[in-house]
C-alpha cells in the first residue's frame, strides 16, 4: 500500500491519472475516482466545518446520504455550485473544489470558537436569545448568524449554463440499479414493455460496486439491459421526487463529470409518467451516536467498504469497528482481505454468532462484546478511541486512525412517501418499510427491508459513564443537532416528533433525515418512554438530493421565461425607436419618443398631435371575440348590462360586463354585423377571462342557446386612427364604404377595402376625437400602417403609445377597467349607470346589484381631482384622507386610481375612488404623498370637451 | 402531476390542459329577480369545503374547452370520476 491507495482493486482506472485542486491544492487521483475517494487516497480526513458548531468534519458515507463532506466546485464565471457531496462529485482534469463554511482556513477556522461554547447553543438557541431588541434582528444578529452559520455561499453570478427538459413516458420505471434494480428490470426486459432504468451513480451496480464477486454478473446485466431495446438507461440521473399518477422527476447530470463542459447541455430534466414503477432506492446505513462520533476518521463500514472495493482507497492503516449489526463484522473482514489494518472489533451486544467470532479469529482480529466507544481523540482525525465495558464501565484505549460504525440499516422509503404510500413499523429492524401504497408501486430489495447480511440490535445510544449534558453525540450531523438537543426538546414540552424536528432541526433541509431520522426517532422515544410508533414520523419532502434550479428553470428564463405576444406591427415600432412595455404578456409601444426627448416631453407631443391633426395607435391586442348563431343577441343580452337585441346591424354600442356579484369585470365596444354576427371587443389583459366566462355560461347555464363564440383577438391587426383629420387621411384609401358624417356615424361600422385589404372598419374613438379603428387580417397590419404613414405625411400623423392613449381617455373621462376599477366597483360606483339596462329582466350581475351591501351609503365612488395647484400630478395609489391634521394612522377614505399631467388642459388631471365621493362634487380632499400633502378639489372626470361635439363630426 | 379524464375527449390528460371552477351543481337561478337576499348570498358566496369527496366542475381549457364535471377526494387529491355537464350528480 503507498499511501492510502490500495495495491490493487476497485472499479478506477490506474492507467489514467488525474490532476484536481482542493482547496488550492493540487492532488492526483484515478479515472473512475469520485473527489472523496481521490482525497481518502490522499490521506485527507478533513472535508469541511459543521454547520453551527464548525467542528471538523471528515466523509461519513460513500453516496449521496453523506451529511459532512459539503463542498463546493467552481467551474468558471457564473458556474459555482455549493453544497455538493464530494462522495457523489467525480473527478476529472481541472477539476477545482472547495470546502465550505470555513474562514480563513479549513485547518483554522475561527468560527470553531462555536465548538467551545458549545454549552451556550442548545435547541432552539436563536429562538430563545435573540428577541431583544427586535430591530437587531435586520441588522446584526441575522447577518451574523449568516454569516457563521451555514453551507456554501450562493453564486451571485448568472448561470451561463444551458439546461435541456424533457417529457418520457414508459410502462415501467426502476428507480435505483443494485442488484434488485437490475433484476426487476432483467425480469421485465423480455416483455415488450418500455422500460426506464434510473441510478443516480455514474454506472449501473449500486451496492454490488462494491462486491468483486459480482462483477461478472454485473457486466452480463449490463451488457444484456444496454442490448436491449426496449430499456432506457439513464446513470447520473436522481429520481428527486415521486408525484401523482406516477410522475417522476428526475435530473440527468450530462456535463459535469467532464473536463471541458460549457458546450453541451449541464443537466436534462426528465419528467416521466410510467404505467408502474419499481422502487430499489436500496438502504441507508445508520451511524451510532455516542461521544465524538462527528470526529474526521469516524465513518460508516458499509463506506469504507466502497472506498476499499470500488475505489482502492484505504480510510485509515488503522481501522476500529464499533457496531451493533452484523454486517459491521462482514464489512471488515472484506476490508482485511483488500489490505486494510483492521485493529479491533467492538460490538455492543453481548453474543454474536460463532462463525463471525471464528472469521475474526482466523483474521487475527481483536474482539470486544459488549463494549462501546465512550470516547474518540484527536480533532482533525482520529488518534485513539476509548471503549467500555458496558456492564462494569471498565475501559480501555484503542490506538487507531479510523473508526467505523455500524448501527443497522434503514430502508429509503423517501420516494415510497412523496407517493403517499403507507409505512409499517418494523421492530426487528428498528425502521419503518413500505407497506400500503397510494401509486402503481412496488418496491424491491433493501429498500422494502429486506437484506441477507445479518441481524443486529438497535441501540438509540452507545451505553457511557459520561455526564450525558457534557457529551457531543451526533444524530443530524449536517445541521449540527446532538442527543442532548433532541432530549432537551423533550424535556421542554415537546412530544410530537414534527416539532420535536422543527425546534432541533433533526432531519430538516438538504439531508431529508437520511442518516439521522431514526436514530432521532429513537433518542426521543427513549426520552418520552412511548414506543417509537406513538410519537409519529416526519415528512419525507422532494427533492431527495438538492438539484439546480436550472435544471428545473431549463429554458424557461430570460426571454423564455414567458412567452411574449407581439402584434404585426411591432416590427415597426421597434425600427422606430418605440419604447416598449408589457401588457398581459403583450409588448406594446408606450410611447415614441425623438432625438432628445424624455416621456413626459415624447407624450405631451403625441396628445397635442392626436387632438390637433391626427395620431395613429397600435390597437391590435385588443380582446376580440366573434359571436355567432340566431341566440346571439340574446346572449349578449343576458351577458351585458346594456340592452342588445335592438342594436341594428352596422351599429356599435359600449358593453359593459359583470361579474355574478354585481362588480365590473370588462368592457368594450362590440359591434353587430348582421342580425346572428357580432364582434365584440375586450380589454387587453380580459380577452381570454371574458371568452372563458361567456364559455361558461354557454355550456352550462344556457346550454339551450344556439350560440357560437370564436376568439379572433390574433385574426385582426387594428390601427387605431384619431384626430380632426382621420376621415381626410382615411377617404383615398378606402373601397365601398361611404366616410361621411351622415352615411357613418359613430359608433357605427363598415365593410368595405382599405388599400385594398378587406376591412371592418368602426367608427369609434377612446381619445374623444373624431377617430377610426381599421380592422384588418393580422398578416396585413404592417402594410397597412404603412401606407397610412405615408398618405398621412401631409397631415404630420404622429404614432402614439399606451401612455398618451391613457391621457387622452382620461381627459375624456374613459375608465380602465382593472386600474381605475378593482373587483369592487359596480357600475354606479364608477359612474356607469347609464349603461345598465333598467328595463331588463335579468343580466349578470343585476340581482347582486340590489343585494345590501350594495346599495349601502359610503362606498367608494369613482370621481375626478383638480389639484388646487395645477402643477402637481398625483401619484397613482396615493391615499386620500378627508382631515390632514387628525392623528395617525389616519382614515384613508379612497385612492388615486389614474393621474396625468394633461398637456391639451395645461394642468394636471386625476381620478380617484372616494367613500360616498358622488356626494363629494365640488369639495376639497387631501392627499399626503412624500413631503407634502396636497390639497384636490372632487370634480365630473369629463375633463375635456364634455359635450362630446368633437366626436360627432 | 394528477391526470384528469375528459368526459368529452374520453382521454386521461395532465392536469396542465385544465382548470378548475369551482363547486359543481350550483345552478344560477332561473330567475335571479325573485330571489331573497339570503337565497341570493347562498347561491354567490356560500360553498362547501368538504375534507374528502368533492364535487367541483372543470374545463379542459387548453384541450376540447368543455366544462364538466368531477369527483376529487380533496384529502387524497385523487379523482374519482369525471363526467358530462348536464348529467345527474355521482
Amino acid at each position: 500500500m503507498s499511501g492510502y491507495r490500495l495495491e490493487n482493486g476497485g472499479r478506477i482506472d490506474r492507467n489514467r491519472p488525474v490532476e484536481f485542486r482542493f482547496d488550492g491544492h493540487s492532488y492526483q487521483g484515478f479515472a473512475g475516482d469520485t473527489l472523496a475517494s481521490a482525497l481518502l487516497a490522499n490521506g485527507v480526513s478533513l472535508f469541511g466545518r459543521s454547520f453551527k458548531y464548525h467542528r471538523p468534519r471528515g466523509i461519513m458515507a460513500a453516496g449521496s446520504e453523506e451529511p459532512n463532506a459539503l463542498i463546493s466546485v467552481d467551474r468558471g464565471a457564473g458556474r459555482f455550485t455549493p453544497n455538493l457531496r464530494a462522495t457523489s462529485v467525480e473527478i476529472h482534469a481541472g477539476l477545482n473544489a472547495f470546502s465550505q463554511n470555513r474562514w480563513p482556513s479549513l485547518k483554522r477556522d475561527f468560527g470553531a470558537i462555536n465548538d467551545r461554547l458549545g454549552m451556550f447553543f442548545p435547541a432552539g438557541f436563536y429562538n430563545k436569545t435573540f428577541m431583544w431588541p427586535r430591530s437587531f434582528w435586520e441588522k446584526l444578529y441575522e447577518p451574523a448568524i449568516r454569516k457563521m452559520a451555514g453551507l456554501g455561499d450562493a453564486p451571485t453570478q448568472e448561470d451561463p449554463d444551458i439546461y435541456a427538459s424533457t417529457y418520457a413516458h414508459c410502462d415501467l420505471l426502476i428507480v435505483g440499479a443494485g442488484p434488485a434494480g437490475i433484476d426487476a428490470a432483467l425480469e421485465a426486459m423480455g416483455s415488450n414493455k418500455r422500460i426506464i432504468l434510473i441510478d443516480e451513480q455514474d454506472e449501473l451496480g449500486g451496492g454490488a460496486l462494491a462486491d468483486p464477486a459480482l462483477w461478472p454478473w454485473l457486466e452480463r446485466s449490463r451488457k444484456a439491459l444496454t442490448d436491449a431495446s426496449n430499456v432506457t438507461i439513464l446513470t447520473r440521473t436522481t429520481a428527486f421526487g415521486y408525484y401523482h399518477d406516477n410522475f417522476i422527476g428526475a435530473v440527468q447530470r450530462l456535463t459535469d463529470h467532464m473536463p471541458d463542459n460549457s458546450d453541451s447541455p449541464r443537466e436534462k430534466l426528465w419528467r416521466v409518467r410510467a404505467g408502474e414503477v419499481v422502487l430499489a432506492q436500496g438502504a441507508i446505513e445508520r451511524p451510532l451516536v455516542f461521544d465524538g462520533n462527528d470526529t474526521p476518521g469516524v465513518m460508516l463500514s458499509s463506506a469504507a467498504k466502497v472506498f476499499a472495493n470500488r475505489y482502492g482507497a484505504a480510510v485509515g492503516k488503522s481501522v476500529a469497528l464499533m457496531t451493533a449489526h452484523d454486517s459491521g463484522w462482514h464489512d471488515v473482514f472484506a476490508l482485511a482481505k483488500a489490505g486494510v489494518g483492521i485493529k479491533a472489533i467492538i460490538d455492543v451486544r453481548t453474543e454474536v454468532s460463532s462463525a463471525l467470532l471464528d472469521e475474526a479469529n482466523r483474521l487475527g482480529i481483536n474482539v470486544h462484546l459488549n463494549h462501546s466507544v465512550t470516547g474518540v481523540n484527536g480533532r482533525h482525525r482520529v488518534t485513539s478511541i476509548q471503549i467500555c465495558n458496558n456492564d462494569d464501565y471498565l475501559g480501555a484505549r484503542i490506538d487507531c486512525d479510523t473508526l467505523l460504525m455500524a448501527g443497522g440499516w434503514t430502508p429509503s422509503v423517501h420516494l415510497w412517501s412523496h407517493s403517499k404510500g403507507s409505512l409499517a413499523w418494523r421492530d426487528e429492524i428498528g425502521a419503518y418499510v413500505p407497506d400500503q401504497p397510494n401509486e402503481n408501486v412496488r418496491c424491491v430489495g433493501a429498500c422494502s427491508g429486506g437484506w441477507d447480511f445479518g441481524s443486529g440490535v438497535i441501540v438509540d445510544m452507545l451505553p457511557t459513564p459520561k455526564d450525558q449534558s457534557r457529551i457531543k453525540a451526533f444524530v443530524d450531523f449536517q445541521n449540527d443537532v446532538t442527543a442532548k438537543d433532541i432530549k432537551l426538546a423533550v424535556r421542554e414540552g415537546f412530544r410530537s416528533i414534527e416539532h420535536i424536528k422543527r425546534y432541533t432541526t433533526n432531519g430538516m433541509a438538504t439531508d431529508q433525515g437520511k442518516t439521522s431520522n431514526l436514530n432521532g426517532l429513537q433518542i426521543a422515544s427513549t426520552a418520552l418512554a412511548k414506543p417509537v410508533t406513538d410519537i409519529g414520523l416526519t415528512s419525507f419532502r422532494p427533492p431527495y438530493t438538492p438539484q439546480t434550479f436550472g435544471a428545473l428553470a431549463g429554458h424557461a428564463k430570460g426571454a423564455l421565461f414567458q412567452p411574449t405576444r407581439t402584434t404585426n406591427i411591432d416590427g415597426w415600432a421597434a425600427e422606430n425607436g418605440a419604447v416598449f412595455e408589457l401588457v398581459a404578456q403583450w409588448r406594446r409601444a408606450r410611447y415614441f419618443p425623438k432625438m432628445g426627448e424624455d416621456m413626459h416631453a415624447a407624450v405631451n407631443r403625441e396628445c397635442v398631435a392626436v387632438r390637433s391633426s391626427v395620431g395613429i395607435f397600435d390597437a391590435s391586442t385588443l380582446g376580440k371575440i366573434e359571436v355567432v348563431g340566431p341566440d346571439a343577441a340574446e346572449f349578449l343580452n343576458r351577458m351585458y348590462t346594456n340592452p342588445w337585441k335592438a342594436l341594428e346591424p352596422g351599429r356599435c354600442r359600449y358593453g359593459l360586463l359583470l361579474k355574478e356579484d354585481g362588480f365590473i369585470t370588462d368592457d368594450g365596444v362590440s359591434a353587430r354585423l348582421a342580425p346572428d354576427r357580432f364582434h365584440l371587443t375586450t380589454t387587453t389583459g380580459g380577452a381570454a377571462r371574458v371568452l372563458n366566462m361567456m364559455e361558461d355560461y354557454l355550456q352550462t347555464e344556457w346550454p339551450d342557446l344556439d350560440v357560437w363564440l370564436t376568439s379572433t383577438t390574433e385574426q385582426y391587426a387594428v390601427i387605431a386612427l384619431q384626430g380632426p383629420n382621420a376621415r381626410k387621411l382615411l377617404e383615398p384609401l378606402v373601397e365601398g364604404i361611404d366616410l361621411s358624417a351622415d352615411a357613418f356615424p359613430h359608433m357605427a361600422i363598415r365593410e368595405g377595402t382599405i388599400c385594398g385589404i378587406p376591412t371592418r372598419l368602426f367608427r369609434v374613438s377612446f381619445t374623444g376625437e373624431l377617430g377610426f379603428e381599421i380592422n384588418v387580417p393580422t398578416a396585413y397590419g404592417r402594410a397597412v400602417w404603412e401606407q397610412l404613414m405615408a398618405e398621412g405625411a401631409k397631415f404630420d400623423i404622429t404614432p402614439y403609445g399606451t401612455e398618451a392613449m391613457h391621457v387622452l381617455r382620461a381627459e375624456k373621462g374613459f375608465i380602465i377597467v382593472g386600474q381605475d376599477t378593482d373587483g369592487t366597483i359596480t357600475p354606479f360606483d364608477a359612474g356607469l349607470d347609464w349603461a345598465v339596462g333598467k328595463k331588463k329582466p335579468d343580466f349578470v350581475g343585476k340581482r347582486s346589484m340590489a343585494r345590501p351591501d350594495i346599495v349601502a351609503p359610503g362606498r367608494k365612488q369613482l370621481v375626478g381631482l383638480l389639484t388646487d395647484d395645477p402643477n402637481v400630478v398625483l401619484e397613482e395609489g396615493a391615499q386620500i384622507v378627508a382631515d390632514p391634521r387628525q392623528p395617525i394612522p389616519m382614515t384613508m377614505i379612497g385612492h388615486v386610481t389614474s393621474s396625468y399631467w394633461s398637456e391639451t388642459l395645461g394642468r394636471s388631471i386625476a381620478f380617484a375612488l372616494v367613500a360616498g365621493g358622488h356626494e363629494m362634487m365640488g369639495g376639497t380632499l387631501h392627499i399626503p404623498m412624500p413631503g407634502k400633502t396636497h390639497e384636490a378639489k372632487v370634480s365630473g372626470m369629463v375633463f375635456y370637451d364634455a359635450e362630446g361635439a368633437r366626436l360627432h363630426v | 402531476m394528477i391526470l384528469i379524464h375528459c368526459p368529452y375527449c374520453d382521454e386521461k390528460r395532465p392536469e396542465i390542459e385544465f382548470a378548475n371552477a369551482g363547486q359543481a351543481h350550483v345552478a344560477r337561478p332561473l330567475d335571479p329577480s325573485s330571489q331573497s337576499d339570503e337565497e341570493w348570498e347562498a347561491y354567490l358566496f356560500i360553498r362547501a369545503n368538504p375534507r374528502g369527496r368533492h364535487h367541483e366542475r372543470w374545463r379542459h381549457v387548453h384541450g376540447c374547452g368543455r366544462f364538466f364535471n368531477a369527483v376529487r377526494d380533496t384529502v387524497t387529491d385523487k379523482f374519482e370520476t369525471t363526467y358530462k355537464a348536464g348529467e345527474p350528480r355521482r
